[in-house]
């Protein structure tokens, strides 16, 4: 459901409403076009009024974002957004807050703001651009970097374990985890959708394409040849089903996954795991984020979607309910209430 | 009938409860507190504890203490020497005495100091039989015992009848002042409403030490403080944390915007966040954060939304929050940060108070950061420059860092309870929906103020961060000439603020030999030794500081009207400093003191004294 309390455009807005009159600075071929004119597309569709969106962003190559959509925007600092935009959306609860960030900008700098924004489950969808390396600084490994990859500061491979972001975001209680490759616009555009509407913390894990500094970094699974056997496309209500021939599922068998063809080893269509992204518990959705090759497919889409109170309606939940209960309705109330004498 | 006892007349007396962490002290202090004011009296509180929770019991480092400066004329200060002790065990007494007057009145519990408490607390012999104590006036009372004997008919167990013997030594120091118990017998009343039992231990206790005190020989004189001459109103007791943040609230309620307070526990700043958060009735929203940073970047996000942001801290948090307070100033939101100084660098000393976060404030970002930096200078006027510090930063649209201190958000005085319609106005410069001609960055011409564009506001949008923009327009800019124009305007809008704020006053004649200059929290102290050297006729006057960045037009000027220039902190010499860069054609002498304690009269007295007779 979007959020009743946003107030809905009175005429239907086009991407061209929100486009800046800035030059868009990227490199050419990075994936921050793609996710630029996903959401021009998905924003109208959501039907807010245009000045109720404000955008809010950190440091790095993705957080330049809200300099290049015509909306409310604000360029933080590093590793910042999250915290900046839990104040924009505490204060006004009014607006439908948008979070610009990088792999480096929310899991390194930023980590402790990301999990905490979480684990509050305040209503933000953070838009988090993962390419796996440091761009604007040109080309050190980030949070996300492969163990071994050769980077500027790693001449000899990183000795890093990686954050896999679905198990960093679950692990803080996360109510949403989608993942997206930057190549899919029309996924990413239904995918931004599901995030607006979901009440709550909301972030989109956007596999992007670092032209200059690590291109190719997600092409095992983004590639036209390798995709439909590498990539789940999750759909709630479905059977788990991928493969170029749509012959390959996933089941459950004791407390693991399995990746399976259908017709081997007498699997059937039936065996294959519907997808329940709206199941509160979270064990399946983490097996389900965690899932890399060479055994598994990667699942895209919503892998969580999971009701759970925000922090932003029980603000003005408690605001309510003390308003309604307590004799201090001004200030001066405030300062004449307790013991005071006359003199 | 216990003997007619003499009266003592006194201007006024600093009082002074002490015992284990545990022992009530705060409560009793506060109580006694609240009586003296309901008599009449011109007060001012400090409370002293450790900054363990619990320490050891009957130790030197479990030492808790209430202090309060009562008196028949204005009262500026907490006090600094005791003319009353009184010390609930060995340990207290041992960590005290250094703060004891000649011949003061010194209770004791004598229980307490069985051999092992008094072995505990580092004596080697017991103070109240080896002579020690001869130059005192001490009044021995066996009050745990004597506490337990009264309640002898009352149904309760043993360590909570233990526990009323600070109701006992309380009800002892009303006869010595000859207070009224009605008021403390309604607090006990009305704090155990439901537990009959403990309310009669409690009152029982109480007035069993009033009566304990008229029979026992030991105490000759009654001593007697009048009504000092207050303005005429409606009076409260108040703490500097529970001051500014109800000045934040007032402000917010004056401004119509409302408020917003980001924060993250740490000593001695976290009242004013526990405060905040009791006040939803009022609209407030408190966000405690993960960290100080999130602490000022929520407040950041939230002034970009259009409320009264602020965020409270002391220095430590101080530093952490610098880079979002760069931002604030390269946006130019309204932004309020309270730091309530403690000693530091670092972790320092958590719950003792210092002035050595001023340069911090005034200089400590990256790149050319200028902001508003105000002191607030006792426990009551945290409310008026929580006030203030809100209006300059919404009308001016940029960050102001309030300075308190940990001595004046613990301590407390008397606060006449003003009415908020009488409070100055605020105006924030909200632009209006479709404004024609909208810049982010479009200024008015004589505050330099832009505009407080509001997300929601229809045909406002705009993006405005971190990165340098081209004036009006507020586009990303790297051009070196507007980056120089932007700088110099950051400035020069803070500078114009010196156009609004009230000028330097003297205490004292208009010139003289000797110029005493101050800020924040100092003020009380200077002011008393100011004004007792003036009555003994020394050219002596008092300027102190409120307001830093910018100074008062009319300091300069001042300045020139004394013979000699006396900087007197507690920090190594930080705003002499900065007196010195900004005013260089002065001669400035400095007394400084870092100990983590106030200044003391005396001490003061005779700096005073040698740099007037020096040549």
């Amino acid at each position: 459901m979007l959020d009743k309390r946003i107030e809905k455009s009175p005429v239907q807005l086009t991407k061209e409403d929100f486009a800046s009159d800035q030059m868009v600075k990227w490199c050419p071929g990075c994936g921050g076009h793609a996710i630029l004119a996903s959401v021009e597309k998905v924003f109208p569709q959501i039907g807010y009024k245009k000045e109720n969106f404000t955008v809010v962003s950190g440091i790095g190559c993705s957080s330049r974002f809200p300099y290049y959509v015509n909306t409310y925007g604000f360029h933080g600092i590093h590793g910042r957004a999250a915290a900046i935009a839990s104040g924009v959306k505490i204060a006004n609860p009014d607006q439908s807050v948008w979070i610009a960030t990088g792999d480096g900008d929310s899991m390194a700098i930023g980590g402790n703001h990301f999990i905490h924004t979480i684990r509050r489950n305040i209503d933000l969808n953070i838009l988090l651009f993962n390419n796996k390396i440091y761009g604007l600084t040109k080309g050190q490994f980030s949070p996300t970097t492969p163990m071994g990859q050769v980077t500027k500061t790693s001449p000899q491979g990183t000795i890093e374990h990686p954050f896999i972001t679905a198990g960093l975001v679950m692990g803080a209680q996360g109510t949403f985890f989608a993942r997206v490759p930057d190549n899919n616009v029309k996924l990413m555009t239904e995918v931004l959708y599901e995030a607006a509407k979901h009440d709550g913390t909301s972030v989109v894990e956007i596999l992007e394409n670092c032209v200059i500094f690590n291109d190719k970094a997600h092409s095992e699974l983004t590639s036209r040849e390798k995709r439909d056997d590498n990539q789940l496309i999750l759909k709630h209500g479905e059977p788990m089903i991928f493969g170029k021939n749509r012959d390959m599922g996933i089941i459950l068998k004791g407390t693991s996954l399995y990746a399976v063809k259908i017709g081997i080893g007498g699997v059937t269509e039936g065996d294959i795991l519907v997808h329940d992204q709206f199941n509160t518990d979270p064990g399946i959705h983490r097996m389900l984020g965690r899932m890399t090759g060479p055994d598994y497919p990667v699942a895209f889409g919503v892998i969580r979607s999971a009701r759970a109170a925000t922090y932003d309606d029980q603000v003005e939940e408690q605001i309510e309910a003390a308003k309604a209960s307590s004799s201090i309705k001004c200030v001066d109330d405030l300062l004449n209430s307790g013991d005071t004498w006359e003199i | 009938m216990a003997k007619q006892k003499n009266i003592v007349e006194l201007e006024d007396v600093v009082v002074k409860f002490v015992g284990d962490s545990g022992d009530g002290m705060q409560l009793t202090g506060t109580l006694f507190s609240d009586t003296a004011a309901l008599a009449g009296n011109d007060l001012a509180t400090f409370p002293d504890f450790p900054a363990e929770i619990r320490a050891p019991q009957n130790t030197v480092a479990g030492v808790s203490g209430f202090q309060v400066h009562l008196g028949q004329r204005k009262i500026f200060t907490s006090g600094d020497m005791c003319d009353v002790l009184v010390a609930m065990n060995p340990a207290s007494l041992k960590a005290n005495l250094k703060w004891v007057k000649p011949g003061a009145t010194i209770i004791v519990d004598e229980s307490a100091f069985e051999p092992k408490f008094v072995e505990k607390a580092g004596y080697k012999t017991n103070p109240l039989e080896d002579g020690s104590l001869e130059s005192y006036h001490l009044i021995k009372a066996p009050i745990s015992l004597l506490t337990k004997e009264s309640l002898a008919d009352v149904d309760i167990d043993k360590k909570m009848a233990e526990k009323t013997k600070n109701m006992f030594v309380l009800g002892m120091m009303y006869f010595l002042f000859q207070r009224d118990l009605d008021k403390t017998l309604d607090f006990i009343l009305n704090k155990f409403r439901n537990k009959p039992e403990v309310v009669k231990a409690n009152q029982t206790a109480l007035k069993a030490g009033y009566n304990y005190a008229d029979t026992v020989e030991a105490i000759v004189s009654t001593i007697k403080v009048g009504s000092a001459p207050m303005e005429k109103g409606r009076y409260r007791n108040i703490t500097g944390n529970v001051a500014t943040a109800w000045g934040l609230l007032a402000a917010a309620e004056r401004s119509g915007r409302p408020l917003f307070l980001g924060s993250y526990p740490i000593t001695p700043a976290t009242e004013i966040l526990m405060e905040l958060s009791k006040h939803k009735s009022l609209g407030a929203k408190v966000f405690q954060a993960e960290d100080e940073i999130a602490g000022i970047c929520s407040a950041v996000g939230a002034s970009f939304s259009g409320s009264l942001a602020a965020t409270t801290t002391s220095g430590p948090g101080l530093s952490l929050k610098s880079e979002a307070l760069g931002l604030a100033v390269i946006t130019e939101l309204p932004l309020v940060i309270v730091n309530v100084q403690r000693a530091g660098p670092s972790t320092g000393m958590p719950t003792k108070s210092e002035q050595s976060d001023l340069l911090q404030a005034l200089y400590g970002r990256n790149g050319e950061a200028p902001l508003i930096v105000i002191a607030a200078s006792s426990p009551a006027n945290c409310f008026y420059y929580a006030y203030v510090a809100s209006k300059i930063s919404m009308e001016h649209m940029t960050p102001v860092i309030l300075l308190t201190d940990g001595h004046m958000g613990f301590g407390s005085e008397l606060f006449k309870i003003p009415k908020t319609a009488d409070l100055p106005d605020i105006n924030p410069p909200v632009a209006k929906p479709n404004e024609p001609d909208f810049k982010p960055y479009r200024r008015d011409p004589v505050t330099l103020a832009r505009k407080w564009a509001l997300p929601g506001t229809e045909g406002l949008r705009h993006r405005i961060g971190g990165l340098e923009k081209t004036n009006i327009n507020g586009t990303v800019s790297t051009d070196p000439l507007n980056h120089e124009l932007m700088v110099n305007i950051r400035e020069d809008k803070v500078m114009r603020v010196a156009n609004y704020i009230p000028e330097l006053e003297v205490y004292g004649e208009e010139s003289g030999d000797l110029l005493v200059v101050g800020w924040g929290g100092t003020e009380g102290m200077l002011k008393s030794t100011v004004g007792r050297m003036q009555v003994a006729g020394h050219k002596v006057s008092l300027a102190h500081f409120n307001y830093i960045m910018p100074l008062p037009k009319n300091t300069q000027e001042v300045f020139s009207r004394f013979k000699k220039i006396v900087v007197c902190e507690l920090n190594n010499g930080q705003f002499v400093k900065y007196l010195r860069m900004t005013f260089p054609e002065f001669k400035y002498l400095q007394h400084n003191k870092v100990q983590g304690l106030p200044f003391h009269i005396k001490e003061l007295t005779e700096v005073y004294t040698k740099i007037l007779e020096d040549k």
